[in-house]
């Protein structure tokens, strides 16, 4: 240690390493914010992806931010404004830092343009770095593309405002949905109140809605009753030990299990049986 | 059979329904008085959309209307709405409302033609309206002013523009947009019952046991009675059946048990065979008591043509050789060629066989006429006979891809259901059935079937025609407003009905002119040949919404003529026009209407109208004002040679002067002024009445001065004069205050009392009445029109002297025929068009509802997804759909409500960039002179 | 100004603005000529190409990425690799616009003149690259695009600016005030990464120090100076990879003392 008031020599070696250390605390310092930051930056849970696109998780890892799917949207003849010949709002855009989606990738918002769900899908095909997976929207058998494999979300009622469920013949939902009698069908209900009405509810199937948000573009309720959200927020998980028995497609639900282990564990069960069966047992 | 203890407690909970309606304030009109939550006034009204006549409140609160709520004591929807109702509230309040009249003019203030629109006074728009009038009265006589009336018209509007068009400019070119709507239905009940209007009413849906639905999307245009269907199948799903007959799969398919898709006009051929089965196969269902006791045979002649242009016609001149004739393209000559000639073609050869046609041969063509005679049963056997399921089945399938057996399992399906002893049947039909090239007979064929069975004017059981329009019925059908007809069925060309208006009128005898030919479509030719020079627009939008639009448009623009169109928001009509009035909206006047089961309703003006507006009531009064008897009652020669005689002199004897105006003569009489304005009192107490009173804007009014209104209740006196006509007659009206306590009565209110069903006499007094006249027991079909025929066979006349059928109805003998224009090698596609759930007709208001605008933007061309593919087309591509009269660029649907086979479109109307019309053809049904908007050949290719 | 003075510099512009353009068609207009961002793009409606460091970090992820993204990546870096040199940070990344006008500014204003308090590294960027890598391999994402000034000016001009607008304002500002280059000198992690493909190329500023006058003009806009520590010392090619191959250098040279040649490998 150098004494008081003296000038410290500083050395070529003790630079170098001085140096290094600066560097090193700099670039660490700089590493955890970045980090930091970079998980700061990941999307909220609500964002709807395009068509296609891989688990949220695998699909930041890929998508490089090129646009050339926003691009592909934008630009589809579907696009095309009727009266001004030019391209309209498309439904894919490319997030800001404002839309709390991660800065620069794709994402859509339904009340503002839903996915038309293009027969081409041209948003998948352009895409160069796979976070868009066209295997996930080819038909296996045909080997051609179908819109109705699409999977970006889960439309949901919300029965309370949703005026179809006051009684009101509305059901716009239901007609705007490209599936119609598949995503959306309708649940005929008597209404008792008025004794000669019928409800004429509208029911989301999880297995045919695709989640492109026409049924919520098309809902007339100030804020929509029925709105599209990605799967993992939309669906609860029932549990991976009960098949129903009325509904076939359900078995692979349960075969699609991540946890194999069937070993039950609780507070219950945390005890050796020996070490349950030596206790005291208070009589 | 048994009645399980649901149908019981239905059918006993509707005979309650039907001894209970005494005329009282109901309880909860009363309690919304009271309750005046946050300032806000409840008052009742009808919902402004379509024919069902749902009944709303609505809330109001500084002058402006700020909520709606279904009517729950309303008995058509009990406090129930569909989405258009739902935003009654808005559709007032759009940004860009009509606030002021606009004229075109140029820079120096003059009006031009080629000018751009500019505002101008009420008093320079009454101005020019007055000088182009008078030129068309000049250069055209009566003849050369015309009004587009509507079935939108609140029936006071549609009364006092009645007066003043055929009482004051004696002219009869004056006829609504229900032409389009409602008119073969109009000729089919004049024809088979002699009176206007369907003989049942909305309970029949809950008495039902089977609901057939031909040619109407219930589901989407009439959603609360699809409701009422639905609650009903759900009631009884095993034994209640709902079928759908159509050309393309729709949303009213969803409860239907089965559906039958068949090609366009084939459903002549469909009802026939239901006939065949049942004359042929069934005959034990048939009610040998009730026909031969109630019912006649008739029929008609079948070389009609089309209702298209004819020969000679101004605008069909010069023809050239190239084919083209006048203003008409080649192309366009080739089918309205068809209207003079037309060769029988092999699917319609078998059908007509027996009227004495074979495939090949040339028909000959006439004008369209109503004319018909009686024959026997074994005539009308032989009409029936070709009517097999091996020629019907493929005739009539309109799906290339379904199995024909399976096709003819459901027809039999179909007969089974309609024959089944004690099963009860409705059918139900809106547009498919009336507007078609063989409306009026299609219309005619459905009684045929209820008859031989013995199911009509029943409980549960009938064949009942849906109304498109809020007031198709209520004003353009009881009032009148046709060009043919005056209020509660009388005709112009009936002398004596001429004499019974012009007394109750106060105007000499010979004043209403007998020729009332210009229907609308005559009315759009009439502008195009150069002899209407006025015509004015009244609640409709004619120029979106008229077959061969492009050619109405060009004669509107280009040709020396004034079109005024009053309105509340600009459209496509006012933008063709040459001065644009702003028009007071629904609830900014007092008003009535009346739905498709004859319920008149009425309503108060809630709020004092936007800017400068004002009813098109008080435009028609106004306007009165600038014509006198001598400016209008002389002599005038038709172009047909008939002469209107001089009624001046007749005029002057009733106490008329030369220069008494029309104002003084049809409104502001005497009877009128006993009609006194009293604030103090129900209904006037604590409502604006802008005509009568004038308002808070201070409105400047014709003359240049503040109007301060008529200063008595003109809206009662119109209504009173009005309901006089029909009073007596069967169309009985209750009295004006009454109806302002009651949510609706259908008519005829006879001693405070609605009729349910009518010509049943269980329940119409007017049926009771006849019967007993007449030693008749159940039924007595009293409509007086065409109850005289002379007797023929299928091919004609043999005996002219003419035979008494009072309290009969008839059953016609009418072939399957094609539509003049049938898809070929270069059109290769049917077009059909029609509505959308969302948006109300031309979309002005519906389209200004954001809501609204935002669920369906813009109209799509509906396309099986097969098609598509075969031309290279995907979901959303933009393709130009092509007629011989025009194409418009539309964005293809393969997904989505409507389902159409491969080989047909649909495309609806209510978009005003997807001006459809321009595509379709203006052929209509010969007789009802009703367009047919549901089949022209198309080609489809990318645009 | 002569137009000698000026002819790199606005060949430059003329490419950055060009490239903004082409993508901004692309999108707008649907022109099949450049279509997507500098993360990745499709030339001529067919030809891959993809930012090199982008594809790394996807890589560090963990990731399997498309073959067109690899693909791309390697037309890049080749390209860069064999003739550019780090030609892209001059010639084609639009951020160079904005630090360049930061540059100017500096010299305008005679923010250059007045003593330097901060000092930082220009190896920064390695550290940066090498950062990126780590972070990304982390967070399981490409952490530099999460930040880059670049591909937000990029988008920005493309599909419409946001909020990460303002990042470009701070880096404007902090070359301007704060650190001369400091961004596209310093900091750049793709600088650093072209820097490194670039090492070896074929187009190179060389120095004819016959020539030179020692003026000193060209140190003066060189935005990487440690570059031409040979001005008026020895006539040799401007080795070091940090050089952007920008020209300003030969543009402002009114002595023919610096030209671009192609590097003769045998001659060293």
């Amino acid at each position: 240690m150098a004494k008081k008031g003296k000038k410290v020599e500083i050395t070529s070696r003790r630079r170098f390493f001085t140096d290094i250390a600066y560097s090193a605390g700099l670039a660490t310092m700089g590493g955890l914010l970045w980090a930091g930051y970079t998980q700061k930056a990941k999307s909220s849970p609500l964002t709807l992806r395009p068509p296609a696109a891989l688990e949220e998780k695998d699909f930041l890892k890929l998508c490089i931010k090129c646009g050339l799917c926003a691009e592909a949207c934008h630009n589809r003849p579907s696009n095309i404004d009727r009266d001004t010949g030019k391209p309209k709002k498309s439904t894919l855009k490319m997030a800001k830092a404002e839309d709390n989606v991660t800065i620069g990738t794709p994402f859509f918002t339904p009340r503002d343009v839903p996915c038309y769900m293009c027969d081409d899908i041209p948003c998948v095909t352009v895409c160069p770095s796979e976070a868009l997976d066209i295997t996930k929207v080819t038909n296996k058998k045909t080997g051609e593309l179908d819109f109705k494999m699409m999977d970006m979300g889960l439309a949901v009622v919300d029965s309370n405002s949703c005026i179809a469920f006051w009684g009101i013949q509305c059901d716009a939902c239901y007609r705007a949905c490209p599936l119609m009698d598949k995503a959306i069908k309708l649940e005929y209900d008597r209404n008792e109140r008025t004794g000669k009405h019928a409800f004429l509810k509208p029911v989301v199937s999880m297995y045919d809605c695709t989640g492109c948000g026409m049924c919520e573009n098309a809902c007339v309720t100030e804020k929509a009753a029925i709105f599209v959200l990605p799967r993992e927020i939309a669906l609860g998980r029932p549990g991976d030990h009960y098949v129903k028995g009325w509904d076939k497609k359900d078995q692979q639900r349960v075969a699609n299990r991540v946890d194999k282990d069937i070993t039950t564990h609780d507070k219950r069960s945390a005890k050796k049986p020996e070490d349950y069966l030596n206790r005291e047992l208070e009589y | 059979m048994g009645m399980n203890r649901r149908d019981f407690l239905k059918s006993s909970a509707a005979a309650a329904a039907a001894s209970a309606v005494g005329i009282s304030i109901p309880a909860e009109l009363s309690a919304a008085a009271t309750q005046a939550e946050q300032g806000w006034r409840w008052d009742k009204a009808p919902c402004r959309f379509c024919g069902t006549g749902c009944g709303i409140m609505l809330a109001t609160e500084n002058g402006k209307i700020v909520a709606v709520k279904g009517d729950p004591a309303a008995p058509v929807n009990r406090g129930l709405n569909c989405i258009k109702g739902y935003f009654n509230a808005k559709i007032m309040y759009g940004a860009d409302r009509l606030k002021t009249p606009l004229l075109r003019m140029n820079d120096k203030g003059e009006f031009d033609k080629h000018g751009k629109f500019k505002p101008v006074s009420w008093k320079r728009a009454f101005d020019e309206m007055e000088k182009h009038i008078r030129k068309a009265l000049k250069e055209s006589g009566p003849e050369g002013v015309a009004v587009f009336a509507s079935g939108q018209y609140t029936i006071m509007e549609g009364y006092a523009a009645q007066k003043m068009m055929k009482a004051g400019f004696r002219s009869n070119a004056f006829d609504p947009n229900a032409r389009h709507c409602m008119a073969s239905a109009v000729v089919g009940f004049y024809q088979t019952f002699g009176i206007d209007e369907p003989s049942g009413c909305y309970d029949d849906i809950e008495l039902t046991d089977t609901v057939v639905s031909w040619g109407s999307n219930m589901a989407e245009m009439h959603p609360i009675l699809w409701s009422r269907v639905s609650d009903r199948k759900l009631s009884n799903p095993d034994k209640v059946k709902v079928v759908n007959i159509t050309t393309y799969r729709t949303r009213s398919s969803d409860l239907a048990d089965f559906e039958i898709i068949f090609r366009p006009n084939t459903d002549l051929a469909l009802w026939n065979y239901i006939a065949h089965e049942i004359v042929y196969n069934h005959p034990e269902a048939i009610d040998w008591d009730f026909v031969k006791q109630h019912i006649v045979f008739a029929v008609g002649p079948v070389n009609i043509g089309y209702g298209m242009r004819r020969k000679g016609e101004k605008s069909l001149t010069p023809e050239r050789p190239d084919g083209s004739a006048g203003k008409y393209s080649a192309k366009e000559m080739e089918i309205i060629r068809k209207e003079m000639a037309k060769k029988v073609s092999d699917r319609e050869g078998p059908a007509l066989e027996p009227y004495g046609y074979k495939s090949g041969d040339e028909m000959k063509n006439t004008p369209g006429t109503l004319k018909h005679w009686m024959i026997g049963f074994e005539e009308y056997k032989k009409s029936l006979a070709p009517y097999t399921l091996d020629y019907v089945a493929p005739l009539v399938k309109g799906d290339p891809d379904e199995d024909l057996e399976a096709f003819k399992k459901k027809l039999k399906d179909l007969v089974a259901l309609y024959v089944e002893k004690d099963r009860k049947v409705v059918s139900f039909w809106t547009m498919g059935m009336n507007q078609h090239t063989r409306g009026s007979w299609d219309n005619t064929l459905s009684y045929n079937v209820h008859f031989l069975l013995n199911k009509q004017a029943k409980p549960g059981n009938g064949a009942y025609s849906l109304t498109g329009q809020p007031s198709a019925c209520g004003t353009a059908r009881e009032v009148g407003t046709f060009a043919h007809r005056l209020p509660a069925d009388m005709m112009v060309k009936n002398p004596k009905h001429r004499k019974i208006a012009e007394k109750k009128w106060q105007i000499p005898e010979g004043t209403l002119n007998p020729v009332g030919n210009q229907h609308i479509m005559k009315i759009h030719r009439d502008i195009e040949d150069g002899v209407v020079k006025f015509a004015w627009v009244n609640v409709c939008n004619p120029y979106q919404d008229s077959a061969s639009a492009r050619h109405w448009i060009k004669a509107a623009r280009e040709m020396d003529n004034f079109i005024v169109t009053s309105d509340g928001y600009p459209g496509i009509s006012a933008m063709v026009s040459d001065l644009v009035l702003p028009s007071a909206m629904i609830y900014e006047k007092w008003g009535a209407y009346g739905n498709a089961e004859r319920r008149t309703q009425h309503w108060r003006q809630q709020v004092i109208p936007v800017g400068q507006a004002m009813s098109d009531t008080w435009q028609w009064v106004e306007l009165s004002k600038r014509f006198t008897v001598d400016d209008l009652w002389g002599p005038y020669t038709l172009r047909n040679g008939k002469k209107l005689p001089d009624v001046r002199k007749a005029a002057y004897k009733m106490g008329y002067k030369p220069d008494t105006t029309m104002f003084e003569i049809l409104y502001a009489n005497d009877r009128a002024k006993k009609y006194k304005i009293d604030l103090n009192s129900f209904p006037q107490k604590g409502y604006d009445n802008s005509e009568c009173l004038g308002d808070a804007r201070n409105v400047v009014g014709s003359d240049g001065k503040v109007f301060k209104g008529y200063g008595f209740m003109l809206h009662q006196y119109l209504w009173e004069e009005y309901a006089w006509f029909g009073r007596g007659h069967g169309h009985d009206l209750a009295d004006f205050v009454t109806y302002h306590k009651v949510r609706g009565l259908k008519w005829p209110v006879v001693n405070g009392k609605e009729t349910f069903w009518r010509f049943n006499t269980k329940y119409d007094p007017y049926a009771a009445k006849h019967a007993k006249e007449a030693g008749l027991k159940d039924f007595a079909f009293y409509g007086p029109l065409a109850k005289k025929l002379a007797h023929g066979d299928l091919k004609g006349i043999k005996d002219k002297k003419k035979t008494s059928l009072a309290n009969k109805a008839k059953i016609f003998a009418r072939p399957y025929m094609d539509p003049p224009e049938v898809p070929d090698k270069e059109y290769d596609t049917w077009l059909c068009t029609g509505r959308v759930l969302e948006h109300w007709h031309s979309g002005t208001m519906t389209m200004r509802v954001p809501e609204l605008f935002r669920a369906v933007p813009e109209a799509l061309c509906y396309m099986n997804p097969k098609d598509a593919k075969a031309r290279g087309l995907k979901n959303g591509d933009l393709v130009w759909v092509e007629s011989r009269r025009g194409k418009v660029k539309v964005r293809i649907e393969t997904r989505g409500r409507n389902r159409p086979s491969r080989g047909l479109v649909f495309v609806p109307w209510f978009d005003e960039r997807v001006l459809i019309n321009k595509v379709t053809l203006d052929a209509t049904c010969p007789m009802s002179k009703q367009t047919d908007y549901k089949k022209c050949a198309v080609k489809i290719y990318k645009a | 100004m002569k137009w000698s003075n000026i002819k790199y510099l606005v060949f430059r512009r003329f490419v950055q603005i060009s490239f903004l353009f082409l993508y901004a068609m692309g999108n707008y207009y649907g022109w099949k000529l450049l279509q997507g961002d500098l993360s990745s793009s499709i030339l001529f409606g067919k030809i891959p190409l993809s930012d090199p460091l982008a594809t790394l970090q996807i890589l560090s992820t963990g990731a399997l990425v498309g073959a067109n993204v690899l693909v791309g990546a390697m037309i890049i870096s080749l390209f860069y690799g064999i003739i550019g040199g780090r030609a892209f940070c001059s010639w084609v990344c639009p951020v160079n616009m904005v630090t360049d006008l930061a540059a100017w500014l500096r010299r305008k204003l005679l923010i250059d003149k007045i003593e330097r308090k901060i000092w930082i590294s220009r190896n920064i960027r390695y550290y940066m690259l090498v950062l990126a890598l780590i972070v990304s391999a982390i967070s399981g994402m490409a952490a530099f695009e999460v930040i880059s000034p670049i591909t937000i000016l990029n988008r920005g001009v493309v599909f419409g600016f946001g909020m990460g607008g303002g990042l470009l304002i701070a880096i404007f500002l902090f070359d301007l005030f704060v650190v001369k280059n400091g961004w596209c000198g310093h900091i750049c992690p793709l600088g650093g990464m072209h820097s490194l493909i670039g090492k070896y190329s074929i187009i190179r500023v060389s120095h004819n120090s016959d020539n030179c006058t020692l003026c000193m003009k060209c140190k003066d806009v060189c935005p990487e100076v440690e570059v031409l520590g040979m001005i008026g010392k020895r006539s040799e090619f401007v080795s070091r990879k940090e050089c952007t191959n920008c020209g300003r250098c030969v543009d402002v040279c009114d002595d023919d003392a610096l030209n671009f040649h192609l590097r003769k490998f045998l001659e060293k």
